[in-house]
């Protein structure tokens, strides 16, 4: 690990004069010493901001705003989000480990890096990390990788789950930055990685996340998070999937669809839904939208098996939450 | 430790209720601080990147990686390490229970084992749910074997004292 | 095998048989599930591991890993490295002092290294993440960064390093554990092919790693007269220090290892390049050094189980008796010294009429591949038993039946007598234990739910070893206590325990009146713990040094004394000291014989060769069996029940015994549904190298594992023990995959049985 100066920040306007060129704001950690520690990162300089904005705020219009400090522990548990939101409480829990999500900060959770290994792994080709450098997935180990929206420059998936319900929720990220405060859909914060893969989001320089926003659950839907993984627990996804579902008259009035572990990003199942909505809530009926949603899916040859396994699960998920 | 030309830090720790101060190279984790300068080496480590639950200890009554936290974040906090929970002249409830359902083998995941049993009961009871939680409206959560062995899965155990582990935690805090 | 080893053996067959240990059937404190003694020692922290010492003047150390897999370093820099804040020194190949190789582990060397080259002695590259430089600093994260500033140029060979591209180049080594490569009886391929039935299939297991959660640590210091003392997580105390002596050069007696307690070693705690390293900085830098290595280390400059793919052909008539079976396999090595006995199993557990059993090698440039768990009969069981479970369905019959009817009088293979042998009977008890009878009998025909449930069995095996050579010392103290000493380890196996109560039971005490005192070299040398062995070795020498401690005993009685001029043989251990073999009344306790002295003390040899594996066939067995759950649209599979039915003799401690059986089923299911090393063939460089990506079992993948000990000596044994660290493991991986195709109808013969492999199989929806 680099040296690095440690401050910690009062409040968001502080930690966004504080956070100089070269500068990282740093919330629970959990993924920003580990990649410290590789030298992946080096930061010359830690904002903490793990002590700002914490805890769950219900406004009137139903919304619900999240301090971005908050632990994920912490909204899983708040009772509101469980009541109102069971795919984010379910999606949060089924990330990482009991103790990561103690730590770990919605901030951090939006913002934490790619698993792939050869991005781990200093001594391998990697574009994310070095620009240009090449990508040693796509010819190397990639069963773990994305089959959606990916470039020939970079197949790596956005690792969180959390992400994934946000996605499906709608949510905004609020933001503050030197130039002011401003608000971007979650599902609009990252950039599929085309010929630039390094550039993760649309944040600028400086720019601190400060809140999540959810808007007011969709009265009369049910929602859940199934995640596929290769143990039972303690695993990144293969695959999962967010599902929010509002059937009136065996007709499906209102769905919302993300996946993870197939794409660069929380994938927002458009297509599908589009496909869905006014259709019969029926098997056949999910299922055939699922797989519409990957048409335009580029496989390799180890990770093929996610463009007929993630239909199968958003399917049994919606049948599941149908019935 | 701290030396010419590193970036340092002061920090002030309550550890098993004593407060204990060092003057810190910024980098030191939170779990190097524990071993090398407080001389607490019961809380282990096995990978250094959260990937194992070695290091688990508990910050504020939360049980946390110390491996991913940095030291300077711990500045001004509780915490608990494995010393603190008991002695081999008064074990903690959980640590008898240990030895009685054969908990462990090399004893080396056995820290963070305990640390993270110790808090599940905390959890459970403020209604932190679980991926295996079935109704995530209930104010509190029965720690069922199943509950025991998802809320756990996050301390690795390669000589494979799983049943043990599990069989102490749910005789101490079990439903 | 050579002639001298033929001659011997031959001699040896004809010798009498050992005599029956008279505490073989002892049960006062042997048999008992004693907890561990050193059960508060690692429930509070205060255990000390070799990472927990704390030296004065102790610098850190941190390695630079090569990133090519063969060649040659160009141009190696050190100089912003040496310059950075808190480094005291940085070693290379131009500064390193000069190195042996260290002692190899083999079958005859007193050695443990599996690297048959010392590092930095010269700027060849050999496999892709070998150190070629350590940076040593005031401190670990000083040493850490600094190590990121080694300026490494290389010129890169083509290397060796894909297992499956290389498969054509496969030949045989020249021995499997002294064993010829590859065995043979009548025309295997005409039995074959006119067999009523027959399985011809290719299995293939990747490699694995220990992943032990302590990771290897060394402290190494040298004392201002060239003496060398090193901390080491090591399995192997007397070995190690053979192997560093060894390597600096140095008289054994200059050396001394110590590890009280190894946090988990399975088999890879030995010597690696790191002790080296470790010496070698302290050497350089002349200060105390502590080298403990990250994991994505552990994961490249340590081995762990080589890959294999086996072909298993198995023909059989009509009623299902095997005419013939092969077992052609290959695994990836880098010398000779570790083949990997993939082919163990197939020798010894089915009667067959003709055979082909052997193995080759694919010679790799990768990190020499350790011993793990169970080497090689492990994952030879895994085809072996597949097939058997393959074969079964096709011939129509119980996979257990299948195993009743070829079941072997002899050993099938050398011909000799078995010294114990209950397999059929550990089936019989733990099918019933199981409720076989009420298993799903037709592939894919139950569900419960989202499962698909199936049930599977398999066989457990493991060879009996003993270690000749161990010595053990019993000190008799003036309150009547005993202390047994010797350089044993132990790795959470429960040593401790288990000879406390052993030598508690030799010597006539209450286990809170001994004490077992390990984990320093400068205790009376023990073998290494490995091949489940350090047991029954113990047994057998705390036997030796019982006898000899009643001579000692003996000759201090007084005149007036009831024991007065009786032989050794007269007298046995009984109640806290001696006493007269026909007469009670006639006794002493410890404390009188004694007397004034502070203790009395005597130390006993095991005997030389463990003759008795070469007369008989000596082996544990046992029957596994498991239920599996796998998910109908995912494909993701869980273990739901398991029963494990073990015949390894007699069981000293059924508690600790039971928790190792436990272990190794854990790490077999493991294997099954998810361990694999991922080696780039581009780079030979091991991509997956951590704790998060390297999937080992967590609590949620583990269910409630029911251990049944058959605990039937073995007459040949010391007390009637075998190991049982090792044998658990063989045929989980079987009993998984039989399961997983009772449960779906699919059949992966490829490990880990990951859900892609069973959902692209089924088309199950
Ligand atoms: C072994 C392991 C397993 C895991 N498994 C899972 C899993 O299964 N599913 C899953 O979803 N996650 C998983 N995680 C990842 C974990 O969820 C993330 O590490 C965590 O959410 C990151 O949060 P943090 O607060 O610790 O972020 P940090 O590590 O502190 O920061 C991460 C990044 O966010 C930036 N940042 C932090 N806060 C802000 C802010 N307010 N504004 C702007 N930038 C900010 C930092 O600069 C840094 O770049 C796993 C992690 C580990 C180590
Ligand atoms: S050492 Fe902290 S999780 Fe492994
Ligand atoms: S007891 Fe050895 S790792 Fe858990």
């Amino acid at each position: 690990m680099r040296e690095f100066t440690y401050t910690k920040a009062a409040d968001a306007a502080e930690a966004v004069r504080l956070a100089a060129a070269g500068a990282r704001y740093l919330g629970g950690g959990t993924n920003l010493v580990d990649l410290m520690r590789e030298e992946i990162e080096r930061p010359t300089a830690l904002v903490d901001v793990s002590g700002l904005a914490q805890g769950i705020t219900e406004h009137p219009d139903g919304s619900v705003e999240i301090g971005a400090a908050t632990r994920n522990t912490a909204v899983a548990a708040h009772p509101r989000i469980r009541r109102d939101y069971p795919v984010l409480a379910r999606a949060i829990v089924s990330g990482a480990s009991g103790q990561i999500r103690n730590a770990a900060t919605v901030g951090g959770n939006l913002l934490q890096r790619t698993r792939c290994p050869y991005f781990y792994d200093v001594a391998a080709r990697c574009n994310k990390r070095e620009p240009g450098s090449g990508c040693d997935a796509r010819q190397g180990f990639h069963r773990t990788h994305a089959v959606l929206a990916t470039s020939a420059h970079c197949i790596a998936t956005h690792p969180s789950d959390m992400c994934v319900a946000l996605v499906a929720l709608d949510a905004q990220v609020h933001i503050l930055g030197p130039a002011g405060a401003r608000v971007v859909a979650v599902a609009d914060l990252y950039r599929d990685p085309g010929e630039t893969p390094h550039l993760e989001t649309v944040l600028g320089p400086a720019e601190l996340i400060t809140a999540v926003r959810l808007p007011r659950a969709v009265d009369g839907a049910v929602s859940t998070y199934r995640k596929v993984r290769d143990r039972t627990s303690y695993a990144f996804a293969l695959v999962s999937v967010a599902a929010v579902l509002r059937v009136v008259d065996a007709t499906v009035a209102d769905v919302r669809i993300a996946l993870g572990g197939v794409a660069s990003r929380p994938w927002r199942a458009r297509v599908a839904e589009r496909e869905l909505l006014g259709a019969p809530a029926e098997p056949d009926t999910f299922k055939r939208a699922a797989e519409a949603e990957f048409r335009s899916a580029r496989p390799l040859p180890d990770n093929a098996f996610k463009v007929s396994l993630a239909p199968r699960v958003v399917a049994d998920v919606l049948k599941g939450l149908s019935g | 430790m701290a030396h010419e030309g590193i970036s340092t830090a002061e920090v002030t720790v309550r550890v098993n209720g004593q407060s204990r101060s060092a003057d810190i190279d910024t980098r030191t984790s939170l779990l190097d601080l524990l071993r090398d300068r407080f001389r607490l080496t019961g809380t282990k480590w096995g990978c250094n990147q959260g990937g194992c639950g070695a290091c688990t200890v508990l910050v504020d009554d939360q049980r946390t990686l110390s491996c991913l936290m940095l030291a300077v974040q711990a500045d001004g906090r509780e915490v608990t390490t494995i010393e603190g929970l008991g002695d081999a002249a008064a074990l903690h409830r959980l640590q008898e229970a240990f030895i009685a359902h054969d908990g462990f083998q090399c004893g080396y995941c056995t820290a963070g084992q305990i640390c993270s049993g110790v808090a599940l009961a905390g959890e459970a009871a403020a209604g932190v749910p679980s991926v295996v939680t079935q109704d995530l409206r209930a104010e509190t959560v029965e720690l069922s074997v199943e509950e025991i062995r998802e809320r756990m899965s996050g301390n690795l155990c390669r000589c494979g004292a799983h049943n043990g582990i599990v069989a102490a935690v749910s005789e101490v805090y079990g439903s | 095998m050579s002639m001298m080893q033929r001659a011997t053996e031959a001699l040896n067959r004809t010798l009498p048989d050992r005599d029956v240990d008279p505490l073989t059937t002892a049960r006062r404190v042997v048999g008992q599930p004693v907890s561990r003694v050193d059960g508060p020692a690692k429930v509070t922290g205060g255990a000390a591991f070799t990472a927990d010492v704390d030296l004065p003047g102790m610098a850190f150390a941190s390695l630079v890993p090569s990133r090519i897999a063969r060649g040659r370093i160009r141009r190696i820099d050190v100089t912003r490295a040496a310059a950075a804040p808190g480094v005291i020194g940085v070693v290379t190949h131009d500064n390193a002092p000069r190195m042996d190789t260290p002692v190899l582990m083999t079958l005859t060397a007193k050695g443990c290294a599996f690297i048959d080259v010392a590092p930095l002695q010269d700027d060849v590259v050999r496999w892709n993440g070998q150190a070629v430089a350590v940076v040593v600093a005031e401190s670990q994260e000083c040493a850490d960064a600094a190590a990121h500033l080694v300026h490494v140029e290389y010129d890169a060979d083509a290397a060796r390093t894909s297992f499956g591209d290389l498969q054509s180049e496969a030949v045989f080594p020249a021995d499997v554990l002294g064993e010829p490569p590859e065995i043979t009886r009548g025309d295997v391929d005409g039995a074959l092919a006119g067999a009523a039935f027959v399985v011809d299939e290719v299995y293939s297991t990747p490699q694995h790693h220990h992943m032990a959660i302590e990771l290897h640590a060394t402290v190494a210091r040298w004392t201002p007269e060239g003496k060398l003392h090193v901390w080491d997580s090591t399995q192997a105390l007397v070995r190690t220090r053979h192997s560093l002596a060894h390597a600096m050069g140095l008289p054994e007696e200059d050396v001394t290892v110590t590890c009280r307690a190894v946090g988990g070693g399975f088999g890879n705690k030995t010597v690696w390049d790191h002790q080296l390293l470790c010496v070698a900085a302290a050497r350089v830098t002349g200060r105390p050094v502590r080298l403990a290595l990250r994991r994505k280390d552990a994961f490249r400059m340590t081995g762990g189980r080589a890959p294999s793919r086996q072909r298993v052909a198995l023909g059989a008539d009509a009623a299902g008796r095997l005419r013939a079976l092969v077992h052609d396999s290959v695994t990836g090595i880098v010398h000779e010294n570790s083949p990997e006995q993939v082919s163990v199993p197939a020798r010894h557990l089915y009667a067959a009429d003709t055979y082909r059993i052997g193995q080759k090698k694919v010679v790799l440039d990768v990190v020499p591949n350790a011993s793990m768990r169970a080497p090689g009969d492990s994952i030879g069981s895994f085809a072996l038993e597949s097939a058997i479970d393959e074969l079964a369905s096709r011939v129509g019959l119980d996979p257990i039946e299948l195993r009743r009817r070829n079941e072997p009088a002899v050993d099938p293979t050398d011909g000799t007598r078995f010294s114990k042998r209950h397999l059929i009977e550990a089936y019989r008890r733990g099918a019933e234990r199981f409720g076989w009878q009420e298993r799903n009998r037709v592939p894919g025909g139950q569900r419960d739910g989202r499962w698909l449930v199936g049930h599977g069995t398999a066989s457990a095996f493991y060879p009996y070893i003993r270690m000749p050579g161990g010595k053990v010392r019993i000190r008799i103290t003036a309150d009547g206590r005993a202390i047994v000493s010797a350089a044993a380890n132990d790795m959470g196996m429960g040593t401790e325990t288990v000879q406390v109560q052993q030598a508690a039971e030799r010597l006539g005490l209450p286990i809170d009146r001994v004490g077992f005192e390990f984990g320093d070299t400068t205790l009376p040398e023990s073998p290494i713990a490995a091949g489940s062995a350090q047991t029954a070795s113990l047994v057998i020498t705390v036997a030796a040094a019982a006898e000899e401690l009643k001579k000692v005993l003996l000759k201090r009685v007084p005149r007036r004394s009831a024991l007065y001029g009786l032989k050794p043989n007269d007298v046995v251990y009984r109640d806290g000291g001696l006493r007269h073999a026909g007469d009670p009344s006639r006794a002493a306790t410890f404390e009188e014989l004694v007397g004034e002295a502070e203790y009395v003390e005597a130390v006993g040899s095991s005997p030389m060769l463990p003759l008795e594996f070469m007369k008989y066939s000596m082996h544990g067995y046992g029957a596994h069996f498991c239920e599996v759950r796998v998910d109908a649209v995912t494909g993701e599979t869980r273990v739901s029940r398991w029963v494990a039915c073990i015949d390894a003799g007699r069981i000293i401690n059924p508690k600790t015994a039971a928790s190792q059986i436990r272990g190794a089923v854990i790490m077999g299911v493991g294997s099954a549904l998810m361990e694999e090393g991922l080696v780039d063939r581009r780079t030979g460089r091991t991509v997956n190298a951590s704790a998060a990506e390297y999937h080992v079992p967590v609590h949620a993948d583990v269910c409630d594992i029911d251990v049944i000990f058959l605990d039937l000596p073995d007459p040949l044994t010391p007390m009637g023990v075998h190991g049982v660290g090792e044998i658990g493991i063989v045929g989980v991986a079987a009993a998984v995959a039989n399961a997983v195709y009772n449960a779906t109808g699919v059949r992966v013969r490829d490990l880990p049985i990951t859900l892609d492999k069973i959902f692209t199989g089924s088309g199950a929806s």
